[in-house]
């Protein structure tokens, strides 16, 4: 039971693969989180131009999404990946469609964008919950894919806590908009728009937490889906203290 | 938008660049790296049960106190890198070591309770049941129906011939074999094909009714469609005997057994349900080697 070198594969070509899995998967984490920073700002400028390199970007980030796949598919097939490796698989296919739908909010977040630019009222109600909530949930998406890169499941549990806690500024912000339309019906569309935005926001929120879940499966092997926090908590301190 | 790197994000502290910093792959490995053997290497109805268990040859340790069960009706794979001592801790089950000069077993091994290396175990009955299917197909060079005939009659299991016509054909048929020689049984075993020349060994171990089956490396001489007819008559054959395979190919343990043991070094490292053992492994060297991250030792 002698120290052993475990770090490389045998196969160096095997090693190279999944390393480019995971850096790609981060690439294009970064290119969402750009994607729902410019749609974010889109919003709040009311800037038609910006909104419209959003949904322009939804290309880039879909083709993203199609090439993972099929780098995962050749992975698989090739390789017959077991345990670390095979999880590291699994996670990649399934944060990479998490990161495409976050891509697709950030694309309706543009849109409600360009249409409320045609309010041209950059800084009437709503847009505070706005600021409010995407900088918090733009927090959270960094933080998972944070992460992520570092397999760390502290930090995976902290962005699925934060996940509750933007659930519950999301109803309180629905709360102040249904406040708003019933005070001004004159305003009724245009909140709309916001509400629309608002709850892509809250699912961007809900992808960033399932990436945080696939973290937890990654580096301990624990499907934690549809568990709650309170025993995902306890399940790992009794694995700590293993 | 091409580079994300370029951007930064928002945080409490202020902007903070977007290259992350990478945990090393090597992070995500399993984390025991006990001596003892880890994982669930007993079980409640054992049919052979393995209680520090050493094996020397000529002076050289090839198998280092190990102690597992194997329950009834299972199917156990046993893996690892060549030399580990799975083979022969596989041919201690029904004394085949025993032919081996300078081979010492010590420890306990029982079969059903019955110590099988006692003093008054005649190793005949043991290794009818006990039987053992090889690397290579080896069949006599006889025909196929004395092949198949041959245990059954020093055993003396039937006593007319249309009993012994009975033992043939249900053997060939539980080796999935009968209706390819059912009108050839008088040719030569040695004239079939290498599949069919196994699964001819097959169902000559099962003629004479064992209660374990031990396969070393049954499939390494095969081909994939030989091998995964093997591979289905396992599946089929573990609902009336307990099944102990040996292989290199990971792939045939993770699609057969129920339960995995992996040696090292002649230590048995880990033993779990073979799900476990591919997907979450308890030992760091377990991983190493399904992950294709361990060399020759």
């Amino acid at each position: 039971m002698d120290n052993m070198h475990l770090d490389q594969h045998i196969s160096q070509q095997y090693n190279a693969d999944l390393e480019h899995l995971r850096s790609a998967l981060l690439e294009m984490g970064g290119l969402v989180e750009d994607q729902l920073s410019d749609a974010i700002e889109a919003l709040q400028a009311a800037d038609r131009s910006m909104a419209e390199k959003v949904l322009q970007a939804e290309q880039t980030v879909n083709m993203r999404e199609v090439t993972l796949d099929a780098e995962c598919t050749d992975v698989i097939a090739r390789r017959h990946p077991a345990a670390s490796d095979l999880r590291l698989v699994m996670i990649v296919i399934k944060a990479v469609r998490d990161l495409e739908r976050v891509g697709d909010e950030s694309s309706k977040i543009a849109r409600m964008a360009i249409e409320l630019s045609e309010h041209k009222q950059p800084d009437s109600e709503g847009y505070i919950e706005i600021r409010h909530l995407s900088s918090n949930v733009q927090k959270m998406l960094y933080a998972a894919l944070d992460a992520f890169a570092r397999f760390d499941v502290r930090a995976a549990i902290k962005v699925m806590r934060d996940d509750r806690y933007i659930d519950r500024e999301y109803k309180s912000a629905m709360r102040e908009m249904v406040t708003q339309m019933m005070e001004d019906p004159r305003s009724i569309s245009r909140v709309l728009h916001v509400m629309w935005a608002l709850r892509s926001l809250e699912r961007v929120g809900d992808h960033a937490r399932n990436i945080a879940e696939h973290v937890i499966y990654l580096v301990r092997g624990t499907d934690v889906r549809h568990v709650s926090l309170e025993e995902i908590e306890q399940h790992l301190d009794e694995f700590d203290q293993d | 938008m091409n580079d994300p790197g370029s951007k930064s994000q928002p945080t409490a502290e202020g902007e903070l660049p977007r290259v992350r910093q990478l945990a090393s792959l090597s992070g995500l490995r399993a984390r025991s790296t006990s001596p003892q053997t880890v994982g669930a290497p007993f079980v409640d109805q054992a049919k052979f049960s393995l209680r520090g268990v050493n094996v020397h040859y000529d002076g050289k340790q090839a198998v280092c106190n190990v102690s597992m069960d194997i329950a009834a009706n299972e199917v156990i794979a046993m893996i690892g890198p060549s030399g580990c001592g799975k083979s022969t801790l596989l041919r201690c089950l029904n004394r085949m070591n025993d032919t081996i000069e300078d081979c010492r077993v010590e420890g306990r091994l029982e079969l059903d309770g019955e110590d099988i290396y006692g003093p008054r175990l005649d190793v005949v009955p043991l290794r009818a049941r006990v039987g053992m299917v090889f690397q290579s197909p080896n069949p006599f060079p006889k025909s196929i129906y004395q092949n198949v005939a041959y245990g059954p009659s020093i055993h003396g299991l039937a006593r007319r011939r249309s009993e012994m016509d009975e033992i043939v054909e249900t053997s060939l048929r539980r080796a999935g074999l009968w209706r390819e020689v059912k009108d050839r049984l008088n040719q030569a075993g040695t004239s079939l094909s290498g599949g069919q020349q196994q699964r001819l060994c097959i169902a000559r171990t099962i003629a004479v009714s064992p209660e374990v089956i031990l396969m070393d490396e049954p499939c390494s001489a095969l081909d994939p469609i030989a091998t995964a007819n093997i591979e289905d008559l396992i599946a089929e054959l573990s609902d009336n005997f307990t099944i102990a395979i040996v292989t290199h190919s990971m792939q045939q343990a993770a699609r057969v057994s129920s339960r995995t043991a992996y040696f090292h070094q002649g230590n048995l490292i880990e033993v779990n349900d073979t799900r476990k053992v591919f997907t979450t492994p308890d030992h760091e060297l377990t991983e190493a080697y399904i992950t294709g991250r361990l060399g020759q030792v």
